[in-house]
């Protein structure tokens, strides 16, 4: 089949190969991916998603969790849930998968969020959407103003991205990284930063709220999240999440993944919180 | 060259065909490509491949007189119940997406062979390439329109469009609506039905009225058959008034209907607030079975599911339909939203009245067809729904 023939047929993906994995916490790997030619698949902006699939296995959508100035490969931080990322995490190198995307719209990273004082705040998983922004952030480091990054997880151990974020993130100027995990064992676990539950580390730290905040976590956790930064003052308009829902074709047809009017796939999965308060409340 | 364009569409706008000759023109149509009439069967109407020689098609006269519309509509000619979208080849790490292609290329019309799936006894017969939808009414014409929006809007479903291209659909002014139907709360008008080629048929001829370029070419190409050209006629003078008053008894029935009242001026973009935490939904949807029968019987429903099939050989992958109504419809490993038979059963009548009008421009997702009506085992529905919510009195 001709290029232009895949292009034309959204639901028809192209083959890509996994060429590295990382075994990031006991449910977390993160795995780079490349097309045939050794190439990045495609392009896309932070926040954007691509559907991953092994055929005979499944396919899902997944945030794409490299930054779009990475110009050599993806990379998807996946935990394992379900079957296709049950299979996922028992793949060697050099596994053939497809890819279709990207989809979604991303973040305002070259509009609303230029210029700001950013505050990322992330639960578990939910840091995988949210590493491409940061790290496209730091490459456009000038454009943006403080960053500050709060990132929890159940344990230590279960801290995705911890290298990264404590030996690569936390030593940038004018980076702050806020770790906070919440259960540790001081022996077991060596664990010497904060213990607590994000929402209530968030607050804590006491953030002014002339900032704009990403927040991706569990649902539970983006709930207490938005309370407290309301509490501490932050506007809806510049409080952005994104939402998850189960799709099928990512591109607005298949018709399961909407909220009110808004598709996650096509609209989302970016929201402002102004925004999701104009939805009906079925999240 | 506007002048002369004129004179053809002047030429060309109406003719009739004695309705005896049904045959003959279904022949004609048929060897113009495939060509699906609505036929009765015991479960009631529905739309089948015309195969009849001529002087043995007299079946069709029969509908004409007496059939309501089909049970299913033909939605699946475009968007087929399930298709077959693409093959994979998998050999140990490795993976090659084959096929795909021959779905893909029909629509280019470079290739005759068949995509639509509708006629799954046919797969591999050669066909020509066009596809003739026959006596479709108004309402299911107005369908199509909606499921356009969704399918060829960006990104383009190709699968869609290569099938929805190669259609020319002559519609039928509706002579036997059901109990059921209300397609003139949507602004329909059952008489004069849009599409290609709009027919109204009464007790001797049926009238067509070109209202395509698409149209356009497949009538005078019938008309340049030897065979044809002769009982083809151009309209008389006394016809128009004919066709009128015909248009007009089928209206005078079809607002004699008991449904006919229903009203959609509640509803459409922007009432998401006015109905979404309704208290009706928990009476509503309380007997409703989340079986999906409304949802495979409505021609705008078209929730689909992407599954993978490994036929040994191959993974293929597949589209079917899906149905909102179902439990496991947006279930994830993490959690599902829609949990509850209410959730679902409001996602589906907000979509319809609310969601899709918002987005897309006022048209509702809903032409009154009446079928969910006819279907549901537990006697709920749309009108009963949009009464309720509406403020009229309900039943």
């Amino acid at each position: 089949m001709t290029e232009t023939a895949k292009k034309k047929e959204p639901l028809v993906p192209l083959v890509a190969q996994i060429v590295g994995i990382r075994t990031d916490t006991p449910d977390v790997k993160t795995f780079k991916v490349v097309n045939t030619d050794g190439k990045k698949p495609f392009s896309h902006i932070p926040g954007q998603c691509a559907m991953l699939s092994v055929p005979g296995v499944g396919e899902g959508m997944f945030s794409i969790t490299s930054s779009p100035t990475n110009e050599d490969y993806m990379e998807f931080s996946i935990k394992r849930c379900g079957a296709l990322t049950s299979f996922l995490h028992g793949v060697e190198e050099g596994q053939q998968i497809t890819l279709r995307g990207p989809y979604g719209n991303g973040f305002p990273v070259n509009a609303d969020f230029v210029g700001e004082n950013l505050l990322f705040i992330a639960g578990g998983i939910g840091i995988a959407p949210l590493r491409s922004v940061i790290n496209y952030c730091r490459s456009f480091r000038e454009r943006y103003g403080r960053i500050d990054i709060v990132c929890g997880a159940r344990s230590p151990r279960d801290l995705v991205d911890r290298d990264e974020a404590l030996g690569e993130w936390a030593k940038d100027r004018d980076i702050g990284v806020h770790p906070t995990v919440d259960r540790a064992d001081k022996n077991e676990d060596g664990w010497e930063g904060h213990v607590g539950f994000v929402p209530s580390y968030v607050k804590e730290l006491g953030f002014s709220p002339d900032r704009t905040a990403i927040i991706c976590g569990p649902p539970v956790m983006i709930k207490f999240t938005l309370e407290g930064l309301e509490e501490l003052g932050f506007d809806k308009s510049r409080i952005y999440t994104t939402l998850e829902m189960r799709m099928k074709c990512g591109i607005g047809k298949c018709g399961r993944c909407n909220i009110g009017s808004k598709y996650v796939c096509r609209d989302g999965p970016v929201f402002r919180l102004d925004e999701l308060d104009a939805l009906p409340d079925e999240y | 060259m506007t002048s002369e364009k004129t004179k053809t569409e002047a030429k060309t706008k109406m003719l009739k065909i004695s309705l005896e000759k049904t045959g003959l023109l279904f022949e004609k149509l048929s060897a113009a490509g495939k060509l699906y009439i609505p036929v009765d069967g015991a479960a009631g109407a529905s739309f089948e491949k015309w195969d009849g020689k001529a002087g043995e098609a007299n079946k069709f006269e029969m509908k004409m007189s007496s059939a309501h519309n089909t049970v299913k509509s033909a939605k699946d000619v475009f968007f087929p119940q399930t298709e077959d979208l693409m093959r994979f080849r998998v050999n140990g790490k490795k993976i090659e997406v084959t096929d795909c292609s021959d779905y893909l290329n029909n629509s280019n019309n470079s290739n005759n062979s068949d995509v639509a799936r509708a006629d799954n006894s046919a797969q591999n017969e050669k066909t020509a390439n066009n596809i003739i939808l026959f006596g479709v009414r108004a309402c299911d014409v107005k369908s199509f329109e909606v499921l356009d929006r969704v399918f060829l809007s960006e990104p383009c479903d190709t699968y869609y469009k290569a099938r929805r291209e190669r259609t020319v659909i002559f519609s039928m002014a509706c002579a036997a609506p059901r109990e059921t139907c209300f397609c003139t709360s949507f602004g329909i008008d059952p008489s004069c039905p849009e599409g290609d080629v709009s027919c109204i048929a009464d007790g001797k001829y049926i009238y067509f009225e070109i209202k395509s370029e698409k149209g356009e070419r497949l009538m005078s190409s019938l008309s340049d058959m030897s065979d044809i050209s002769d009982i083809l006629e151009s309209i008389g003078d006394s016809d128009p008034e004919s066709v009128a008053s015909r248009r007009r008894e089928i209206k005078r029935r079809a607002e004699r209907l008991p449904l006919s009242g229903v009203s959609t001026e509640p509803f459409g973009a922007g009432t998401t607030g006015r109905y979404f935490s309704s208290p009706a939904w928990e009476e509503l949807s309380a007997t409703c079975l989340g079986c999906g029968a409304c949802t495979f019987v409505c021609p705008t429903c078209q929730c689909y599911d992407i599954k993978d099939f490994d036929t040994g050989e191959s993974v293929v992958r597949y589209r079917c339909w899906d149905s909102c109504m179902y439990s496991d419809f947006t279930k994830m490993s993490a959690g599902q939203p829609r949990l509850t038979r209410l959730e679902r059963f409001r996602q589906r009548f907000m979509h319809k009245l609310v969601y899709f009008p918002e987005n897309n421009d006022g048209l509702f997702s809903c032409v009154g067809c009446g079928r969910c009506l006819a279907s549901c085992p537990v006697n709920m529905n749309i009108v009963k729904v949009m009464k309720k919510l509406g403020g009229g009195a309900g039943d």
